[in-house]
């Protein structure tokens, strides 16, 4: 496959390569990560750590205040104080470690104000998706508005949806300068994660190449999916563009972050992830900073887990309340 | 979140291009490194109690657990605990004589005679009993041989029920698989089974030759006896007729023993070159049929434009699965010159995380090597290697203190000449070398007295299939490595062997067709 020619802002051009992605050998590997039996401490590390990586998200058009506010109360402290009252009395002898929030909030820009009172103070991240999510079916300058809105409302984190269309008739210039505008808005004041909507690019190959353009364009983060698209983030998918990560990682000496968005419900599936950043990235990329899981029913799995963990029993479902 | 200051000071970095690149970007997204967790796996390992193993076993044959002639026993260590695991009988002349009469009276009373579709009642009901117990034999296989639970689990049990169940079918059609020519059976079969893949390589010989309407005499190898064992209780518990399987352990006297036997009308060998051709030998004076599945150095070619990630992953299984115990294994990396440098440097850092270690433990990728005398064959040739000169590269991993194990390594810029170019080492070490054109690739990959299998990787169909029509090989992947399928054949040129077990050309070497 051609390498592909980009003007870059300042007039002069870089070449983006076109790496070719086996799909059935990819959908292999990636299988192989769900084959790790991960059990006791370092299971529970994993569950913990998935909390924090977390951007608790809500994007319906029903969202209300009032919906915003009880996201942004889960995500502050996601359990009940019985919850762990309740693992003290079931587990007298284990050390039991108090239950973190979540990464960030993920909301529509109209929300953000109010989100943003919500979290004050507490360390949760406010993102907010923008440019016209989730089809990005609007001209730029609308987009920008969209974008620069979201931050000026109090947004620490932008999550941009690049221009699918213009991706696949080829047009991979304008998916850049989009890229490259919408950075230039958030530069210092918000962090940049850009979804390339796998589900709409379909192929491997598309979404190893929209990786590492969306890295030279300025993502501090991809994300496969807005959630709105069947399917959304998969774990071959996902390993793609971790190992475009690594691959840009070496060249640049940057590293980006990896946000698998959608389609993540159960613990189980979040730990397979969290095995897979462990064995294609490493260490450095098993943090809040370079790794999160766009999930909204993940959370209360995630909880329900580390209570059997520690008590080798459930507890009862509805003691999680549904936000 | 927002980028502190703090941030942007970041750790020191070690390449000079790296440093240059960053301070011409523009853009200052670079973060400080943040330390994640530190994700060590706790262990699981796989319940041994699942297996029941007897303190000793003797040999099946007619139906029954008869003790040895000789009254004698050898001991089966676990190579990952070095501790004995059972003990086997130890088969001579006379115990084999047993075998191959009861096994002859079994065909020409029973077998021969039996109507072909209930013959393959049988084989269906050998399949379904081996995946009603595979979890046992999974756990037996990995005690008694040192591979990895998740192998066992995975690939050697799941495909001997696959073998199984796929010349079951066979057994009623065989005039159908033939068109136009009539076949029978040809009589009392020995089969003698290498170590690397136990009951896979039973499976792969028992099935088509009672498919096909044989007996058998079967020597299961000195080192891994167990699962054959146990194969002898599914038989049992399957109400196969007596005899029509008999199973003598022992070592290469017991072994030369059936070769050498009068009554025995084909041996069927796997195992290495130089007993295939003392086999060969002995059998050139008699009417005895012969199929060998022999040794091999087989190459992965990986051109420049193939999906290098994936041809990273084909490479490591085509060279560690199952420790590098397997004849077809990609031990010869030939990589095009243009990419060789960026793919060792991709190659080392994932050979980082294959996990050597406990067997049973389910997130084991390597684990112990067979028996003693390979491990020490392996360590021996690696160390002639390294005095041979070429860059050595081996993965650091923890080993566990006792048992046979070895991490997992490569040669690269040795010389062609070198043993670790051109000996079968069958173990965890990869020779590289690299290629300028196609015609190179497939000159240096049939530059071997081998022929068994080959490994193309190109994003290129016409390529890919250019290759393969030059390579002397029996087996070619593209883009894949080490896939089996009861369905397909399998076999070598050369000193590989000769003959094909799987598909419909595994049927050909247990029937006469005229």
């Amino acid at each position: 496959m051609p390498s592909v020619s980009i003007k870059v802002p300042g007039g002069s051009r870089i070449t983006i390569p076109h790496y070719p992605v086996d799909m059935v050998g990819a959908g292999e590997r990636a299988s192989s990560f769900t084959k790790r039996s991960i059990k006791k401490e370092s299971k529970l590390d994993a569950l913990y750590l998935a909390i924090t990586m977390t951007d608790l998200t809500t994007l319906e058009g029903a969202d209300t205040p009032g919906k915003v506010k009880q996201l942004c109360g889960k995500a502050i402290s996601p359990v009940p104080a019985h919850y762990l009252q309740e693992i003290k009395r079931l587990a007298p002898d284990k050390k039991i470690r108090p239950i973190p929030s979540v990464a960030a909030i993920c909301v529509y820009p109209e929300m953000v104000p109010i989100a943003r009172k919500c979290l004050e103070g507490s360390g949760v991240e406010l993102a907010s998706v923008a440019t016209a999510f989730p089809a990005g079916q609007l001209s730029l300058d609308l987009k920008l508005k969209d974008v620069a809105r979201a931050i000026k409302f109090g947004a620490t984190e932008i999550d941009m949806v690049i221009d699918r269309g213009a991706f696949l008739r080829g047009d991979y210039q304008k998916v850049f300068d989009e890229i490259v505008a919408v950075k230039d808005i958030c530069e210092d004041r918000a962090h940049l994660k850009v979804i390339l909507e796998t589900g709409e690019l379909k192929t491997l190959d598309n979404v190893r190449f929209a990786s590492t353009m969306a890295m030279e364009a300025g993502a501090d983060f991809i994300k496969t999916s807005t959630g709105k698209v069947t399917p959304a983030a998969t774990m071959p998918v996902t390993l793609v563009m971790l190992q475009a990560i690594w691959d840009y990682y070496q060249q640049t000496g940057k590293k980006i972050g990896m946000k698998p968005a959608g389609g993540i419900r159960t613990a189980k599936q979040a730990v397979h992830y969290l095995v897979m950043v462990n064995e294609v990235l490493g260490a450095d990329w098993l943090h809040p900073k370079m790794f999160r899981f766009g999930a909204s029913s993940l959370l209360n799995d995630l909880l329900r887990q580390i209570f059997k963990q520690y008590t080798g029993q459930y507890y009862y479902q509805d003691i999680f309340s549904l936000d | 979140m927002t980028k502190k200051k703090a941030q942007k000071k970041t750790k020191a970095k070690k390449s000079k291009v790296t440093k240059k690149k960053k301070t011409t970007k523009k853009t200052s997204s670079v973060k400080k490194t943040v330390k994640g967790l530190d994700f060590v796996y706790d262990p699981a390992p796989e319940s041994k109690a699942v297996v029941h193993i007897q303190n000793k076993y003797d040999h099946f044959i007619a139906g029954k657990f008869v003790a040895p002639n000789s009254g004698k026993y050898m001991k089966s260590i676990n190579p990952a605990t070095e501790e004995v695991l059972t003990k086997h009988a130890v088969g001579d002349e006379k115990d084999v004589d047993r075998a191959v009469k009861a096994a002859r009276v079994a065909y020409e009373g029973v077998w021969s005679k039996m109507p072909a579709e209930e013959r393959g009642r049988y084989l269906y009901r050998i399949a379904r009993i081996l995946q009603e117990r595979s979890r046992e034999f999974a756990v037996a296989e990995t005690l008694d041989g040192g591979k990895p639970i998740k192998e066992s689990r995975d690939v050697d049990i799941p495909l001997a029920a696959a073998h199984f169940f796929y010349y079951a079918g066979w057994a009623d059609k065989l005039e159908y698989a033939f068109p136009g020519k009539s076949v029978r059976s040809i009589g009392v079969c020995g089969q003698i089974i290498p170590w690397n893949f136990p009951l896979l390589m039973a499976a792969w010989k028992l099935a088509p030759a009672l498919a096909a309407g044989n007996c058998v005499v079967l020597k299961p190898a000195e080192q891994t006896s167990l699962t054959a064992m146990l194969l002898a209780e599914v038989l049992q518990e399957a109400e196969l007729p007596d005899g029509v399987v008999n199973i003598v352990t022992g070592e290469g006297p017991t072994g030369a023993a059936l070769v050498a036997h009068p009554d025995v009308n084909k041996i069927a060998f796997t195992g290495s070159t130089d007993i295939g051709k003392l086999i060969a030998k002995n059998v050139a004076h008699t009417t005895k049929k012969l199929t060998l599945e022999l040794g091999g150095k087989s190459a992965n070619i990986v051109y420049e434009d193939a999906a290098i990630d994936q041809a990273v992953e084909g490479v490591v299984n085509g060279i560690y699965f199952n420790q590098g115990h397997v004849c077809c294994a990609g031990s010869r990396l030939l990589l095009e010159e243009s990419i060789a440098k960026d793919f060792l440097k991709k190659l080392q850092k994932r050979m980082k995380t294959i996990r050597v270690g406990d067997p049973l433990d389910k997130n084991t990728d390597l684990g112990a090597i067979n028996h003693k005398e390979q491990w020490e064959k392996i360590k021996t040739l690696v160390d002639q290697g390294k005095e041979e000169g070429g860059d050595f590269y081996q993965a650091e991993c923890k080993l566990p203190s006792k048992g046979y194990f070895f991490s997992p390594c490569y040669f690269a810029k040795q010389s062609g000449s070198s043993l670790i170019s051109r000996l079968e080492i069958f173990g965890p070490v990869l020779s590289v070398s690299t290629f300028r054109t196609p015609d190179e690739a497939i000159t240096k990959a049939n530059d071997t007295p081998y022929g068994l299998a080959a490994g193309i990787w190109s994003e290129k169909g016409s390529k890919i299939h250019k290759t393969a029509n030059g390579l002397k090989a029996g087996v070619i992947w593209a883009n894949t490595y080490n896939k089996f399928d009861p369905t397909s054949p399998f076999g070598g040129f050369f000193e590989s062997g000769y003959g094909r077990e799987g598909g419909l050309h595994g049927l050909l070497p247990y029937l006469e067709v005229k």
